[in-house]
């Protein structure tokens, strides 16, 4: 059976990271399911917590009138759900339903600043690591946002 | 002794067997030759030119199986006079084709490696031809995966042999849309996020990239990423044709010619050219 320690280590998010500050985050880590048609998050709800996604899949979605839920993204296996657990106000800014059954770690948010604020080379460590993630997710709403399928459009002959 | 060459500026008479509505503004055109008129054998990747008469021609990939050369298909996106034109034809009507021209998919290459193919919206008509060819010798490449983005849940092209591929050959089929509402269960996000995701070996793999022109350079850095090199990374490039032969310079693009060294092209032969602004 693996413990949380080797499927924390085996996850991307926490790649290469220092075995000491590893064991101090298995402090913080729980093993969590998820049922489809759930939800992990919910809009405005306190962001104590987010998750390394190991199985299934999360839609990350914002309600809008006269077009139901409206989809952003989805987040999936080797991904991470959830940054609003480390900037203030720690409130959810969109809601995850369950797509497909997940097999998650829990991170609890407030475990890891405490931590994070006792010694700033972990917190630097995670912070490194959140941004990275907020590079690529941003990256990649920058192309959504140039509709490069949209009206008009080719790609290839 | 003059060989007996037909001419490659000469359009040849083809019938419109069926024009197939795809998806909103895509269709497929499904071509028979005229009596006496053969179907030259084509590779995947490469192109015809297709002549509405009266009205234009324009550069189309051929997007059948090589393998099955009748009837001769192409897919397109009626965007402009001459595919909006296209579009209207009737079974029956006549149409001009010459071709086929220009460079190829790496299929041989990819031989005895893992394959992923990365197509987004209309990209994928042009990498039909080649999922048909890999499909027909499965066994003789690693994993093959095809990564696919569409703008929309409506807008995924070829949908029912999207989702029959990986239920009946041994392949991967990723899809994702940029945007989507609830009922959709796939994935939403734009294609580059399926490829850290995507099973392959990145030492042995030919990648092989067809879409707009942004979506394959952030596609192909995506590939780099992970450790693909640039040499095995193939992209499918659009620029406006005349003379489809490199005669006319219409589609000159740095030192190539689109429609003579390309459209397929090794990613590091124009890696550089794709961020130079005035070319």
């Amino acid at each position: 059976m693996q413990t949380l320690e080797s499927i924390l280590v085996g996850h991307p998010f926490f790649k290469e990271l220092k075995p000491q500050y590893l064991q101090l985050i298995t402090g913080c880590a729980s093993n969590v399911r998820f049922n489809a048609g759930t939800y992990m998050l919910r809009e405005g709800a306190e962001a104590s917590q987010f998750y390394l996604i190991r199985h299934g899949k999360v839609a990350l979605e914002i309600p809008a009138a006269q077009r139901g839920h409206i989809t952003i993204e989805t987040i999936e296996a080797g991904e991470v759900l959830g940054w609003s657990w480390l900037f203030p106000p720690y409130r959810w800014h969109f809601s995850a339903r369950v797509v497909e059954p997940v097999r998650a770690i829990a991170l609890d948010g407030t475990c890891l600043r405490a931590k994070g604020e006792e010694d700033h080379d972990l917190g630097y460590e995670l912070m490194k690591r959140v941004a990275h993630i907020m590079m690529e997710r941003l990256q990649a709403t920058r192309m959504q946002l140039l509709d490069v399928y949209g009206v008009g459009a080719r790609g290839g002959l | 002794m003059i060989a007996n060459v037909p001419d490659p500026m000469l359009p040849q008479l083809f019938r419109v067997q069926r024009v197939r509505r795809e998806i909103p503004d895509t269709f497929t055109l499904e071509l028979e030759p005229e009596e006496g008129v053969e179907i030259p054998p084509f590779a995947s990747g490469q192109f015809n030119m297709l002549y509405v008469f009266g009205v234009g021609e324009i550069p189309i990939s051929i997007s059948g199986d090589p393998a099955r050369r009748r009837p001769l298909v192409h897919t397109t996106r009626a965007v402009g006079t001459v595919s909006k034109a296209m579009r209207a034809l009737k079974p029956e009507d006549v149409i001009g084709v010459r071709g086929p021209f220009g460079s190829h998919w790496p299929i041989e290459r990819a031989l005895g490696k893992d394959v992923v193919i990365v197509a987004g919206g209309i990209g994928l008509a042009p990498l039909r031809s080649a999922m048909y060819q890999i499909i027909s010798h499965r066994e003789k490449y690693g994993k093959v995966v095809l990564l696919y983005g569409a703008r929309t849940p409506e807008d995924i092209l070829y949908r029912r042999e999207v989702e029959h591929w990986p239920a009946h050959f041994d392949l991967e089929v990723y899809v994702t849309v940029d945007n989507a509402t609830g009922k959709w269960r796939g994935s939403v996000g734009v294609v580059t996020r399926l490829i850290p995701r995507a099973p392959f070996d990145p030492l042995n793999t030919v990648a092989m990239i067809c879409g707009p022109e942004i979506m394959m350079r952030f596609t192909a850095a995506e590939f780099e990423k992970r450790g693909v090199a640039t040499e095995s990374i193939f992209v499918s490039m659009e620029r406006n044709m005349k003379c489809a032969i490199g005669q006319c310079g219409h589609c000159q693009y740095g030192p190539h010619f689109v429609c003579k060294d390309g459209p397929v092209f090794q990613y590091s032969h124009v890696q550089d050219l794709l961020t130079k602004w005035e070319i």
